[in-house]
């Protein structure tokens, strides 16, 4: 192993033994936390400026160009004018819970990256059960997400907060599921495991379980699962600013705001973390000469490549409407979930070798036909009735 | 005791007691939020890691977003309803309460693990879990499974029946 | 098949991102304030008041009428009326406006103003970088601000202001014309 690969490991030794002994331990998960602390929000500026140009590139713009070579301290600009202004709270808030809001949320959106390991013994802690961590800290978010939405006292924040709750809580679920394939597969919750047991290879292909097809199935439904969770186009119908304004935060000025639209790309990223863990093989290389290259870097080119895929998407796709939303979560990808399980336990138990690769395509790709025979002949339906809107 | 069960038995109580004594429904709802929250981290501060998670998942991510759900639903959130505690009502409460905690109390002495000292605490990895849920617990895991599909379904059935009546 | 419209949709913004690096012609934008646009002929901003020849005291086209004053909706025209006249293009005695003030806050670019002046006085201007950190009297326009020499509106309205120029000839010529027949007449 190179040292290029453990620099940062071997960095925080160094310092944590050059520290006097009664502060090892404080000093240990100081430099365990401020590097997570500094460098996730480096890449959310990173990201602004990306998404904003690159999405100016897919409409034929050029996007931000003026603050610094190219735009790229455009970031900096925007969190010095989100500094400046004015914090409004309005005279009917519920001040208490509207300050708390953004906090929650923020504190929320970094604890997962305790458990994403992100280079060879990269990882803040090893846990047992690392990825049952992360979704029982997501859970907590939901909740700010309410709170932000109820104590703004604003019609339009509270149905932002409802509708992100109902759309998270229903694409928990395929969300979850799809995890569960891989959990299955690996037999292990702990993240750094799941990484382990696919940083394998055989031939030049890795043991990486996107090429898997249910891994492959698994992964681009977890991945349009953790687009909904995040609030992404299209499914940015809890921030919908053609239909609710800006949703939930709506009430929100100055820093905080901010501080939310930090939170919103912070889970995005740990989310797409999560992907990389289970479905990307993590931390391990594509190809077994390429062995030499640093893990963490790709653990975080990985991290950019689906950061790009999250811009290209909603450079494309329009928004959902709320029937279409819960319709595709609960018609199609809550039963493809289950059959990607399925299949993942089908893999698991059938001998190596060629039997396994067709039983699960043919498990897959049937599913598929069928419940996309289903979405689109239900879609085909062209007048929609109004129970209580007349 | 440590000082992090202390804090955190602390954290639990207040969001308990705020539960039961703020005015706004949705208030309530927060601070039981931050009382479950409380309890899992009490778990996972006993080492019982699994246990800790799924309580923050359940109780937190579901069962607390559920209250405030209704509470919103139900168009009680905004107004301050007026106290309601007759004092006969309040009687029983405190009964009720009371011999809650005597039971809980009767079966925490009564447990055997306080008269043998020093008996190392147990270790139950997520691995030895699921192999019992799936072992030895087979069957109720299968009559609970069979239950709540009963209960989904009946859930859904009501929901449906509701359409069918406006149509 | 379902999925198909969103992959046809990725290719698509596909071509669009990397064809804005090649194609230069497909950015429609403008870098404003290093490139900018010809100004068409009939854009406007805010009024401004012609004066002929050099002086702009002596060759102020405005004879103090105070039509515009009226009829301007917003009501930003301030006009005081002078106590002496001077002699106008024909040689004919008028008032001249001793104070005339837009207020740009207020005004509202309506043109309504240009319509009603019957001495083709004030025209709309086609300056829109007016920008000022003195919201109040850094927008309040006076006299000679507004001033402004009839090149200026030859300039920038060139085919509205050929046919006014030709019509003030007209009438410049008549008006000669009868001042040299009216003293025939008298000495009749
Ligand atoms: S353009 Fe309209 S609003 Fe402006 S000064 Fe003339 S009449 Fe008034
Ligand atoms: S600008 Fe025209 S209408 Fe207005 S006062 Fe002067 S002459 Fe009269």
């Amino acid at each position: 192993m190179q040292p290029s690969d453990q620099v940062f490991v071997l960095l925080k030794h160094w310092l944590v033994g050059r520290s006097p002994a009664v502060m090892q331990p404080g000093v240990s998960i100081l430099l365990t936390i401020v590097p997570i602390l500094l460098i996730f929000p480096v890449l959310f500026a990173v990201t602004t400026v990306l998404e904003r140009k690159g999405l100016g590139r897919i409409q034929n713009r050029y996007g931000p160009n003026r603050v610094g070579p190219y735009g790229i301290l455009q970031p900096l600009a925007d969190g010095l004018k989100s500094l400046t202004k004015e914090d409004i709270v309005p005279s009917s808030a519920d001040r208490t819970v509207h300050f708390l809001a953004p906090l929650v949320l923020l504190a929320v959106a970094f604890l997962p990256y305790a458990v994403l390991p992100m280079g060879r013994n990269m990882v803040a802690v090893n846990l047992d059960s690392g990825v049952l961590f992360f979704f029982a800290i997501g859970a907590i978010s939901e909740l700010s997400v309410f709170m932000a939405g109820w104590s703004s006292r604003n019609k339009y924040s509270l149905l932002g907060a409802m509708r992100a709750v109902a759309q998270m809580i229903s694409y928990e679920v395929p969300l979850l599921l799809s995890s569960i394939a891989v959990i299955m597969a690996a037999g292990s919750l702990s993240t750094v495991e799941i990484v382990e047991k696919q940083s394998g290879f055989s031939g030049i292909f890795p043991h990486w379980y996107v090429l898997t097809p249910w891994g492959f199935a698994g992964f681009i439904l977890f991945m349009i699962a953790a687009t909904a969770e995040t609030n992404r186009s299209p499914f940015d119908l809890p921030e919908g600013e053609s239909e609710i304004i800006a949703g939930y935060y709506i009430e929100y000025s100055g820093f905080k705001f901010a501080l939310f639209f930090l939170g919103e790309y912070l889970g995005m990223f740990a989310i797409s973390g999560l992907g990389i863990t289970l479905f990307l093989g993590g931390w391990s290389a594509p190809l077994p000469f390429l062995t030499w290259v640093p893990s963490w870097i790709w653990f975080f080119g990985k991290l950019l490549g689906l950061i790009i895929g999250f811009i290209w998407v909603r450079g494309t796709l329009p928004r959902l409407r709320m029937d279409q939303l819960m319709n595709f979560a609960w018609k199609f990808m809550l039963p493809m979930a289950l059959v990607v399980v399925v299949s993942a336990g089908a893999w698991r138990f059938l001998p190596q070798g060629v039997t396994r690769w067709l039983v699960s395509m043919v498990f897959i790709a049937a599913a598929y036909v069928l419940l996309a025979r289903g979405v689109e002949t239900r879609n085909k339906i062209a007048k929609r009735t109004y129970r209580f809107a007349e | 005791m440590s000082a992090p069960f202390i804090i955190l038995a602390a954290v639990t109580l207040v969001g308990a007691c705020a539960a039961m004594l703020l005015r706004g429904l949705v208030h309530c709802a927060l601070a039981l939020a931050v009382a479950f929250a409380g309890i899992g981290a009490l778990y996972l501060n006993l080492g019982a890691q699994f246990l800790g998670l799924a309580q923050l998942l359940v109780y937190v991510g579901a069962i607390a977003v559920l209250i405030v759900f209704v509470v919103l639903l139900t168009r009680g959130g905004d107004s301050d309803s007026p106290p309601l505690s007759p004092a006969p009502r309040q009687f029983t409460g405190i009964l009720v309460a009371g011999a809650i905690f005597a039971i809980l109390a009767w079966a925490i002495f009564h447990s055997f693990a306080i008269h043998t000292p020093g008996m190392p605490a147990p270790q139950a990895t997520i691995r030895q879990l699921g192999a019992a849920l799936m072992e030895s617990y087979a069957l109720p895991l299968e009559v609970i499974g069979l239950m709540l599909t009963a209960a989904l379904i009946g859930a859904v059935i009501v929901a449906m029946k509701e359409k069918q009546g406006t149509q | 098949m379902l999925g198909e419209g969103i992959v046809k949709g990725l290719a698509e913004t596909a071509r669009n991102f990397l064809g804005s690096f090649i194609e230069k012609d497909r950015l429609v934008t403008v870098q404003y304030p290093e490139e900018r646009l010809p100004v068409v002929e009939a854009a406007r901003m805010f009024p401004f008041l012609i004066y002929d020849g050099v002086d702009q005291e002596e060759g102020l086209r405005c004879v103090a009428c105070q039509i515009c004053e009226k009829e301007c909706p917003p009501q930003c025209i301030h006009i005081e009326k002078s106590k002496d006249k001077k002699p106008d293009f024909i040689g004919k005695q008028q008032f001249y406006p001793a104070v005339f003030d837009i207020d740009v806050s207020v005004c509202m670019s309506c043109q309504i103003c240009v319509e009603v002046c019957p001495f083709d006085a004030i025209r709309m201007d086609n300056e829109f970088e007016l920008s000022t950190d003195d919201r109040f009297a850094g927008l309040l326009w006076p006299k000679e601000k507004l001033a402004m020499p009839n090149e200026h509106y030859l300039a920038i309205h060139p085919t509205e202001a050929t046919e006014v120029e030709a019509r003030r000839a007209e009438e410049k010529a008549q008006a000669e014309a009868k001042k040299a027949s009216q003293p025939a007449a008298v000495a009749k």
